[in-house]
């Protein structure tokens, strides 16, 4: 087993995200160059770890920024929740009138009939 | 954090507000660990926001605020680097470094431990974006493969790839090899 072909074994292994076969695990345990790839392997993901809380300040205006897109978003939802309500009752309108004009046209049909019949 | 995502949940502006001006900090570090520029960080931070105002139902609390957001970060960061790689794809290219490949030899300086996460810093600023973007989500922020791989628009197997390739040339960097040692990437 040469060292290069373990690389990726023991970043993974060192990261919580694999283990090492038996075979493995006895030629690291053999290998100082192995061991000490692990050890940099640790110092490395360790140090990472640290950066979680290591925070970059933005430059200043950021937060107004967000807070101004926020806004406008909100304001463009408004309008569209808005112009579908107008939307639903034109249709509501138009669907009623519809309707109406069709009983309307029914009713006069059936009287149209009815005078026909006792005519 | 709860309570202020459930207010905006109910559509309390202030609310979002405030969930915006706890986290921005945070996001803003995330997007300019993984764009590596402070403009390109500005503009996936609005994004992000943006994205996450509009989707706020869709977020269900069964992960942290501040994990969802993070997600949704790293999908815009992608969506914008992608972006820029169709403009200027050189700087996308993965065997581009543009750092010092072996930034410090001073022996003194390796030892400290700050001095360490200040190389780091610099390391990652030169790994390509797409491996900087697997390992900053992976290593330092801890999302699964998965989350990972979804957010990212890339397999399992990819992102875990792009993730063995980013800390081999990272350890490269931070503990380079004295002359007549190999080492494999």
């Amino acid at each position: 087993m040469q060292c290069e072909d373990l690389s990726g074994a023991l970043a993974a292994t060192a990261g919580g995200d694999g283990t090492l076969t038996r075979a493995e695990r006895r030629h690291v345990e053999r290998c100082l160059r192995c061991q000490a790839e692990v050890v940099q392997y640790r110092k490395l993901l360790r140090t990472l770890r640290t950066l979680r809380t290591d925070v970059l300040e933005p430059a200043p205006g950021l937060l107004a920024d967000i807070l101004a897109t926020i806004e406008q978003a909100g304001e463009r939802q408004a309008v569209r929740s808005v112009l579908s309500g107008r939307r639903i009752a034109y249709l509501g309108g138009l669907a009623a009138a519809t309707a109406a004009g069709a009983a309307g046209a029914l009713v006069y049909a059936t009287r149209t009939r009815r005078a026909r019949l006792a005519g | 954090m709860t309570a202020l995502v459930a207010a905006a949940k109910d559509g309390d502006r202030a609310a979002f507000d405030e969930l915006v001006r706890s986290t921005y900090v945070e996001t803003y570090t995330l997007a300019h660990r993984l764009t590596g520029d402070e403009e390109d960080a500005r503009d996936v931070v609005q994004e992000a926001y943006l994205r996450a105002y509009r989707g706020l139902d869709r977020f269900r609390g069964d992960a942290q605020f501040s994990t969802w957001l993070y997600r949704i970060t790293a999908n815009c960061a992608a969506t914008h680097l992608g972006r820029r790689s169709r403009h200027r794809h050189d700087e996308l290219d993965e065997s581009t470094g543009g750092a010092d490949q072996h930034p410090d030899h001073d022996p003194e300086l390796r030892a400290d431990a700050d001095d360490l996460r200040g190389r780091l810093r610099a390391a990652l600023d030169a790994l390509p974006p797409k491996l900087r973007a697997v390992v900053v989500l992976r290593d330092v922020y801890d999302l699964p493969h998965e989350t990972i791989a979804a957010e990212l628009g890339i397999s399992e197997s990819a992102a875990k790839v792009r993730l063995h390739r980013a800390r081999n040339k990272l350890r490269d960097q931070l503990f380079p090899r004295r002359e007549g040692e190999s080492r494999a990437v």
